[in-house]
């Protein structure tokens, strides 16, 4: 028996995400394959190895060129119809859950998504694997865990995004060609073009997030903000109920059905602490929350507070900015 | 043009999230109930279509029979049909539920024609399961795209749709009929309006009492998450904290 991880990449770029879920299939003490779709990710094969893959697969057709959920599942669906393994462990990401739910469904085989672990020292069937597992897993976007059990011949399951640490595991990976058979009608859903984006400092990577909650009052009142955040070399983010309210872009929400920060500072202002928000937030590295209320949820899972108005807050400490500079 | 968007009613948290006492589902007894996010989204974006395009929109929801309110909730936007597969006691999982959406769609469009466009959300906001539009679409035959951000009909069975990338947009080209996860961002609701709120109350929500067997991911007891520890430093009050927190940002080096 194998463990198979799908290896997530974009046109031969890897995600790092895929070595959290090379670190974790590595746990089980099966071999572990990974599986690469397309001839863009053939120069991944080193990176794979250092991660402790002793085999990897190179998925090849013209369908395979760029991403596509239907082609990437059915190759996989069709590798794992070949060889069996006892586990295929993707990416809990947007693309590594869609293409395990696309496996889930061909196979008609349960799917775990966005696990933190497995336990798999249950009873072990003829077949030598062990079932079901014990998975713990993130739902509400990480603000709850649900233990559940998975039984299949195959487990599906991905990896939420840092649930595991990414270790290396030197050593020399073979690798073997694999030819799905694909119709014509898988490329019916492949990427057809592509807008990049203007270089620059994004929300998601941002050192600095200066967000603005119900508490901002309007879309002008945002400019202190912006001012703080241009400072700062940062950029604004916003609460769910900033952008319901139509005060800024959806492109600026902070949550758990908009970005996720992990700046080094968040500066939450005027922001009360509600779950999608925080969810979003909660991998900043240090949480500054200016709030008038010393009992906002926000406040209380912060590590630093200043208990104020935020109109007068911000401008006072952009200014205390200025000043020192030109001091 | 015929649209379908499924739904799920899930509890609106506010901060703080309670288990049950047999830790088998969250503490309901102090919150409101809405629409999972994506799926507001997608209703608003199926009403969208109708009105460009004409046609119909239908919503579907596998719940309890409180998950009616959602239906109206849709209803009250502009969705014309509602139909309501009912559960009884806890969540199904997502195999099932799956199962069940399917077979009430190829019975709806077995009584009034196929949907041309099939909307789900990306993943619903409690269990987050991140599969059931994809079980759906394989099931019917159909292609899905998740993470929709952008829908745009440009004739000829053609949806072009747009989701975003760690670098941009990606475009899809999908042939109708089709199915689609969409997130949210992709329009700003609306609210509805008096007329649409009594017009609802008036609709009739059409049953399909779903049977099908239990999938292999079965849950067994919900956890909080490990809150953060550790007690806030509070750096003063009002606009005179402005020096302790400048204090701060260089202490971080972020300045």
């Amino acid at each position: 028996m194998s463990i198979l991880v799908v290896v997530e990449h974009d046109r031969g770029t890897v995600a790092p995400a895929t070595f959290e879920a090379l670190t974790a299939a590595r746990s089980l003490g099966e071999p572990v394959h990974a599986i690469t779709l397309g001839a863009s990710a053939d120069g991944l094969v080193d990176q794979l190895a250092a991660h402790g893959a002793a085999v990897v697969v190179q998925a090849h057709h013209d369908l395979l060129a760029d991403y596509g959920p239907e082609a990437w599942g059915d190759t996989v669906a069709q590798y794992v119809g070949h060889t069996s393994p006892s586990a295929v462990i993707a990416t809990g990401t947007d693309r590594g859950n869609e293409v395990l739910a696309h496996v889930g469904a061909i196979l008609d085989l349960p799917f775990v998504a966005n696990c933190l672990s497995f336990d798999t020292a249950g009873a072990f069937d003829t077949a030598g694997a062990a079932d079901p597992w014990q998975i713990t897993r993130v739902r509400w976007g990480g603000s709850l865990l649900e233990q559940c059990e998975l039984s299949a011949t195959t487990k599906l399951v991905t990896m939420t995004h840092h649930a595991v640490e990414a270790t290396e595991s030197p050593g020399i990976a073979s690798t073997e060609s694999f030819a799905p058979s694909l119709e014509p009608w898988h490329g019916r859903s492949v990427v057809v073009d592509r807008v990049e984006r203007a270089a620059g400092v994004t929300l998601a990577t941002a050192p600095v997030v200066v967000g603005g909650g119900r508490g901002v009052g309007s879309p002008e009142a945002f400019a202190p903000l912006e001012d703080l955040a241009s400072l700062l070399g940062g950029v604004v983010g916003c609460s769910r109920a900033v952008t319901n309210n139509g005060w800024r872009n959806h492109t600026d929400q902070v949550g758990q059905t908009g970005t996720r920060i992990a700046p080094d500072i968040y500066l939450a202002c005027g922001i009360s602490g509600a779950i999608q928000h925080w969810v979003g937030a909660m991998a900043s590295k240090k949480i500054l929350a200016i709030n008038t209320d010393p009992e906002a949820n926000m406040v209380a899972k912060a590590d630093y507070a200043v208990i104020g108005d935020l109109h007068q807050v911000v401008p006072a400490i952009a200014a205390e900015i200025r000043r020192r500079r030109n001091a | 043009m015929r649209v379908l968007v499924c739904v799920k009613r899930v509890p609106a948290p506010g901060a703080k999230i309670n288990i049950t006492a047999d830790g088998l589902a969250i503490d309901t007894a102090y919150l409101a109930f809405t629409t999972s996010p994506h799926e507001e989204c997608a209703v608003e974006e199926a009403v969208r279509l109708v009105e460009q395009h004409g046609g119909e929109a239908t919503v579907l929801t596998l719940g309890p029979a409180e998950a009616d309110e959602q239906l109206r909730y849709a209803a009250s936007l502009g969705v014309a049909k509602a139909v309501l597969l009912p559960i009884v006691g806890a969540d199904w999982d997502p195999q099932r539920t799956a199962a069940a959406i399917a077979t009430a769609i190829a019975e709806l469009e077995s009584a009034d024609g196929p949907f041309d466009i099939i909307l789900f959300g990306n993943e619903s906001a409690d269990s987050g399961g991140f599969q059931v539009g994809v079980r759906v679409a394989r099931s019917l035959g159909r292609p899905i795209v998740n993470g929709i951000k952008g829908i745009e009909v440009v004739g000829d069975g053609t949806v072009r749709a747009r989701r975003e990338s760690e670098v941009g947009l990606e475009v899809y080209a999908l042939p109708t009929p089709v199915v689609l996860g969409v997130k949210e961002g992709i329009n700003l609701p609306r609210y509805p309006t008096l007329k649409g709120r009594l017009g609802s109350k008036k609709i009739e929500v059409g049953q399909i009492v779903p049977d099908v067997a239990a999938g292999g991911q079965r849950m067994v007891t919900l956890l909080p998450a490990a809150e953060q520890v550790g007690a806030t430093t509070i750096l003063g009050h009002g606009p005179d904290a402005a020096a302790a927190v400048v204090d701060l940002l260089e202490e971080l080096g972020v300045l």
